[in-house]
């Protein structure tokens, strides 16, 4: 397959928090031969802290992006963060409002694009360029043997009409990726729900409960990990496992890796690629059983 | 929960057209089902629960509704707007009241509000997020010192934090990349005072 | 001429906002008005009279009313001018209240507009010729669409009134829904026990042919000469043989088929009896699951059957019925309630629908009447019921109440409680919706007596613990806070809908249906069994959500109005129909191409073709008098002339 090429959001926590799944990304894109090109001197969307101040603060914050994505003369920008992707998504349609989109022009330096690129989600861009059938052909180690459960988080299919991700209750793209690697992919009921989002340093039990209740189930439903697609999502399941296990009185022991960690180990990326080693949860376990599960099968 | 409320006199018809239009949704269409907080994954921490905030909007209890923790405890997360037999997008009204909220100046968990700004402010500066700088200037607002501090030996063991910010480097843009975020921010500050409003 | 007008006051209603008495005296100066006066109540006894007696004593040969709509009055004043010696259709009515008086406030305004109404009815009375209706003889039979309780009542009650009866019904069996059941609300009596002796009744009717396992295909004609095409789909069992011993059911080898009759909550053989008590008692071979007919090799039950009913060549046969009068009884579904991801979408097997639930109570249901969940046959401790699935819910597109689901739930409930003594049942409900005879009481019982527990709110979602029970996330209202209820099966209250086809169906008859496929009564208070094609009724479901009861009711309201529509041995058509002028038409064809009720038909006059209106079919509609290109059909009653004398009218006022 030819090398195709996007725009690339990373997001801020690509630089901290996230680093691994940047690595990853970043990783797996170059082994499916596609190309992310960085826009340059992108800043920070303002997250949920923007809009839960201000619309139009929000909006003039991700609009700075979308048009030095314009003058690039991108199409698509590819983020890997939903909250990133939502953020970008809404604002781009808001500017279709005149009024809107002239309270937002008085806060940048100039006028935006009349014509802003569109977002995805990293997820949507792969699955863009490989179905099912044309990833299974490039995997190389397959993830045999695995119980995986998908996580998707409360940001990454609603609203249903803006983000495109099929039904909102129940995306099925990261399963259908994860078996397309060979991982036995159990459907997850609570694979939409709240994590408590960003907040874990202003108000713990939030994060703490609502993440214990997901890793409750997961554990029960006996998976070998629960792979996610958002930074926030990743922090408050496993950097933040001990506090919800805490608040719920029991003890997990659940990795909850990036999809894309998994998807460049199926594609035979070297380990060190992948940023593994920024996992609270180790994945050494996982690695082995998958191990293996190629060996049996 | 004993007082007993004077609806006739406190009822306030131009906030629930104010919420309406600010949010762009149909109150009147809420038939106070309930769904809305039986999905709700912050309701432990509401004081009233978001069906009960609706139910105020609808009947006008300005007071009520604006003062109440739940608005600013909202997680943003949409279940209500996805699961309403009615179509009514419940987040963006609960965005609403919080933006009106905060605008009057009216803010019943500082906290919350500390940790937006503290985000904000590392924005400002850097053009983009700095975890440890937020993380620091929260501590400072909210005199809470030991904030996640529990999470310290692992989060720098496994460098989950960057130790130095991420600004945008200047010379990849002609806007000066930080510098031109932060004119954004200051445009945004001088319009809300100018309109009299708190930013 | 000598036109006489009056102005109805109509109380306040008219009176309120037009100065009715200036009407009058405006309408004095209208050509050939002789007399005009303005009475309180015109449809009333005493207003009638006064018309009467000014026909007599001005020598009046035509009426104006100005009052309400003539959808209500125009027949009783029709009346009223046809016992003081005029042609009915010399009168004219000019509707000053709906469409005056109560959409304006301006009195002046008002009243100058009456007025001009008035004057358009006088001008087009001007132009009225007298019209004579033609009588024409009926066929006293009747089609009743659908065998479920509805349909059956109807059927029974036609019959005992002497009217031959065609009963067509697309399942294997009469019985509808009501057959499903396995008790009814509120006396917790046997649905099989009640319905049974019914359906046995039509069995042996000597009025009754029944076509089971059959369709209407077409309709033709009008009210008195309906004909009427069945399509008798094939069972691959020739029924005039088959006893229903149930042998073949017991040698079947396709044990894996879906059991539409059980809702899917078991499997059946592909050659079937859908229950017990079925009418007919007839096997029915699903063929999509049949192995001899989609493989080419089995035969089984053709070799066991004692009779040598099997047929596997059968095809679908058409056989056609004249009928005089037509009752839709066809029922309806539920809707699909997996549009509902947050219940799992149908994904989770011990989320069940309500009608499901009849069955795994029903004893001759797949369970024999023990309540075992479809997952691993445990006996469930904890049953939690959710109202309102799909049913006043806009977000699915169903705002609409469904009616019976709070009396079923409740009903549910206590049998729950009789079957399982230690098991706890949870309804969550918006409003308890039970206003029929005895139904309050009888959901207080399932509180007060069986100890349901009843949380005022909707359900957010429904996921499987992973341990083999189910977490119910839900709210209570009325203690403010949400709940989270571990459950071992969830029963789904699902919605109504119209029975699938119910649209198609109404085309074929010509009848009107809402947006959600219902049928549409004639007058939603006053004409409740009546559609507005004239001996077409109603029955049941299919007219909108209505209980066993109220069901039965119409299935008896409609049967009363083919009998009094068959008391009369022949039929008045109605004069206001196109007439052709055979020296204008040039038998262009376009006034046969639009008749939506082919009415016109081409005929051969002195070796010319030339277009004929069939005067008992045509519905007086207009499409071909605005088509014809010379002007050659025209309507009687509304014709150019009258419409242009009308417009004239009010362009000169």
């Amino acid at each position: 397959m030819s090398v195709v090429s996007f725009a690339y959001y990373p997001g801020c926590s690509a630089k901290g928090s996230s680093a691994d799944y940047e690595r990853s990304t970043r990783t797996v894109c170059g082994l499916l031969d596609i190309c992310l090109e960085e826009l340059p001197g992108w800043n920070c969307c303002g997250s949920t802290p923007a809009h839960a101040v201000d619309t139009e603060l929000s909006a003039a914050l991700c609009v700075r992006n979308l048009d030095i994505a314009a003058q690039c003369g991108a199409k698509t920008v590819l983020t890997p963060c939903p909250s990133c992707l939502s953020n970008l998504r809404h604002a781009g349609r808001r500017m279709a409002t005149p009024e809107f989109r002239a309270r937002v022009n008085e806060l940048l330096d100039a006028p935006a694009a009349e014509t802003l690129p569109e977002v995805t989600s990293v997820m949507q861009g792969i699955a863009r360029q490989y179905d099912k059938a044309a990833l299974t052909a490039r995997v190389k180690k397959p993830l045999t043997g695995l119980r995986l459960g998908a996580y998707y988080g409360c940001l990454m299919s609603r609203p249903a009409d803006l983000m495109d991700f099929g039904d909102p209750e129940n995306p099925t793209l990261m399963e259908e990726m994860l078996t397309a690697c060979g991982a036995e992919v159990v459907d997850f009921p609570l694979k939409t729900s709240c994590c408590g989002a960003s907040f874990g340093i202003p108000e713990r039990p939030m994060t703490a409960r609502n993440s214990a209740k997901i890793l409750d189930l997961a554990v029960n439903m006996g998976l070998d990990a629960l792979v996610v697609a958002c930074p926030l999502c990743q922090m408050n399941l496993d950097l933040r496992q001990k506090q919800a296990a805490k608040s719920a009185g029991t003890t997990f022991d659940l990795p909850v890796p990036y999809f894309t960690q998994l998807l460049g180990l199926a594609l035979g990326a070297p380990t060190d690629q992948l940023g593994l080693d920024k996992l609270c949860v180790s994945l050494d376990g996982l690695l082995k059983k998958a191990e293996g599960g190629q060996q049996c099968g | 929960m004993n007082k007993v409320t004077d609806i006739s006199s406190l009822r306030d018809p131009a906030f629930t057209a104010a919420v309406q239009a600010d949010s762009g949704q149909d109150v009147t269409t809420c038939y106070q089902c309930g769904n809305c907080t039986a999905g709700c994954p912050a309701s432990f921490a509401y004081d009233r629960q978001v069906s009960q905030i609706m139910r105020g909007v609808q009947l006008g209890l300005k007071d009520e509704v604006l003062n109440t923790r739940s608005i600013w405890m909202c997680l943003s997360c949409s279940t209500c707007s996805l699961r309403c037999p009615n179509n009514i997008d419940v987040a963006a009204v609960m965005e609403t009241l919080r933006h009106m909220a905060r605008k009057e100046g009216r803010v019943t968990v500082p906290k919350v509000e500390k940790f937006w700004f503290s985000f904000l402010d590392t924005v400002r500066v850097f053009g983009r997020t700095y975890e440890i700088g937020t993380m620091a200037l929260y501590m400072l607002r909210s005199l809470r010192i030991f904030t996640d501090l529990d999470l310290a030996p692992e989060a720098l063991k496994k460098r989950k934090l960057g130790l130095i910010p991420h600004a945008i480097p200047r010379q990849d843009v002609p806007d000066d990349g930080a510098r031109a975020v932060g004119r954004i921010m200051q445009r945004y500050r001088q319009r809300a005072l100018r309109e009299g409003v708190r930013p | 001429m000598r036109i006489g007008v009056f102005i109805c006051h109509c109380g306040s209603n008219i009176g309120g906002t037009v100065d009715c008495a200036r009407v009058a005296e405006l309408s004095r100066a209208f050509p050939d008005v002789v007399y005009a006066d303005d009475p309180m109540y015109t449809c009333a006894e005493p207003g009638q009279a006064a018309i009467e007696a000014a026909i007599h004593e001005h020598r009046l040969d035509g009426v104006v009313v100005a009052s309400c709509t003539p959808r209500m009055h125009e027949p009783t004043f029709r009346r009223t001018v046809e016992r003081a010696g005029l042609n009915r259709y010399m009168f004219e009515m000019a509707n000053i209240r709906e469409h005056v008086s109560w959409i304006g406030k301006d009195k002046e305004a008002n009243t100058n507009k009456a007025a001009e109404l008035v004057l358009m009815a006088v001008e087009k009375l001007r132009r009225n010729t007298p019209l004579t209706p033609k009588s024409f003889d009926i066929t006293k039979k009747v089609l009743i669409i659908g065998g479920g309780v509805a349909g059956i009542q109807a059927a029974l009650d036609c019959a005992d009134g002497g009217v031959p009866v065609v009963l067509v019904e697309r399942e294997a069996t009469i019985g509808g829904k009501m057959a499903k059941l396995d008790k009814t609300f509120p006396t917790v009596d046997c649905s099989a026990c009640i319905l049974g002796p019914k359906m046995v009744d039509v069995a042996q009717h000597p009025n009754i042919t029944l076509y089971a396992y059959a369709e209407v295909e077409d309709i033709s004609g009008y009210v008195g000469n309906f004909s009427v095409k069945i399509r008798k789909k094939a069972a691959y069992v020739d029924w005039s043989k088959c006893t229903g011993c149930g042998a073949c059911t017991e040698k079947c080898p396709a044990r894996k088929t879906p059991d539409a009759f059980n809702e899917l909550t078991g499997p059946t053989t592909a050659i079937n009896i859908a229950f017990p008590q079925a009418i007919p008692k007839k096997a029915v071979i699903n063929a999509a699951h049949c192995r001899q007919l989609s493989k080419g090799k089995c035969g089984v039950c053709a070799k066991v059957c004692p009779t040598g009913a099997i047929r596997y060549d059968m095809e679908d046969e058409i056989v056609t019925e004249e009928v005089g009068s037509i009752v839709a009884a066809t029922g309806y579904d539920l809707m699909d309630w997996t549009v509902y991801s947050e219940y799992g979408g149908g994904k989770y097997p011990d989320v069940i629908t309500s009608l499901q639930y009849e069955r795994l109570l029903s004893a001759s249901g797949p369970t024999g009447g023990h309540i075992l969940r479809p997952s691993d046959g445990r006996e469930p401790k904890s049953v939690v019921f959710i109202q309102c699935v799909g049913s006043r819910d806009k977000s699915v597109g169903r705002p609409y109440c469904s009616g019976f689901c709070c009396m079923y739930t409740a009903k549910q409930a206590v049998l729950t409680k009789d079957h399982i003594p230690d098991s706890q049942s949870w309804v969550f409900y918006m409003d308890i919706r039970a206003p029929g005879k005895m139904y309050d009481e009888f959901t207080r019982r399932a509180v007060e007596e069986y100890g349901t527990e009843y949380i005022r709110g909707r359900v957010s979602a429904i996921y499987p613990d992973g341990k083999g029970q189910y977490v119910v996330m839900g709210v209570d209202t009325l203690l403010g806070q949400p709940v989270e209820i571990k459950a071992d099966l969830v029963v789904l209250a699902v919605g109504i809908e119209a029975s699938k086809g119910a649209s198609q169906l109404a085309e074929k008859l010509r009848i009107s249906y809402d947006q959600y496929g219902f049928f549409m009564e004639s007058h939603v208070k006053l004409k409740p069994v009546e559609t507005n094609t004239a001996g077409v009724f109603l029955a049941g479901v299919c007219q909108g959500a209505k209980d066993i009861p109220a069901s039965v009711a119409q299935g008896s309201a409609a049967a009363a109005k083919v009998l009094a529509l068959f008391a009369r041995d022949k039929l008045e058509s109605d004069p206001q129909i196109a007439q052709v002028d055979m020296r204008r038409c040039v038998n262009c064809g376009k006034c046969i191409r639009c008749c939506p009720f082919g009415a016109i038909k081409e005929v051969e006059m002195r070796g010319e073709g030339k277009a004929q209106v069939i005067e008992t079919v045509c519905q007086g509609c207009g499409l071909c008098t605005a088509t014809c290109p010379q002007g050659a059909i025209q309507l009687s009653h509304a014709t150019d002339n009258q419409i242009l004398a009308e417009v004239n009218a009010l362009c000169q006022c």
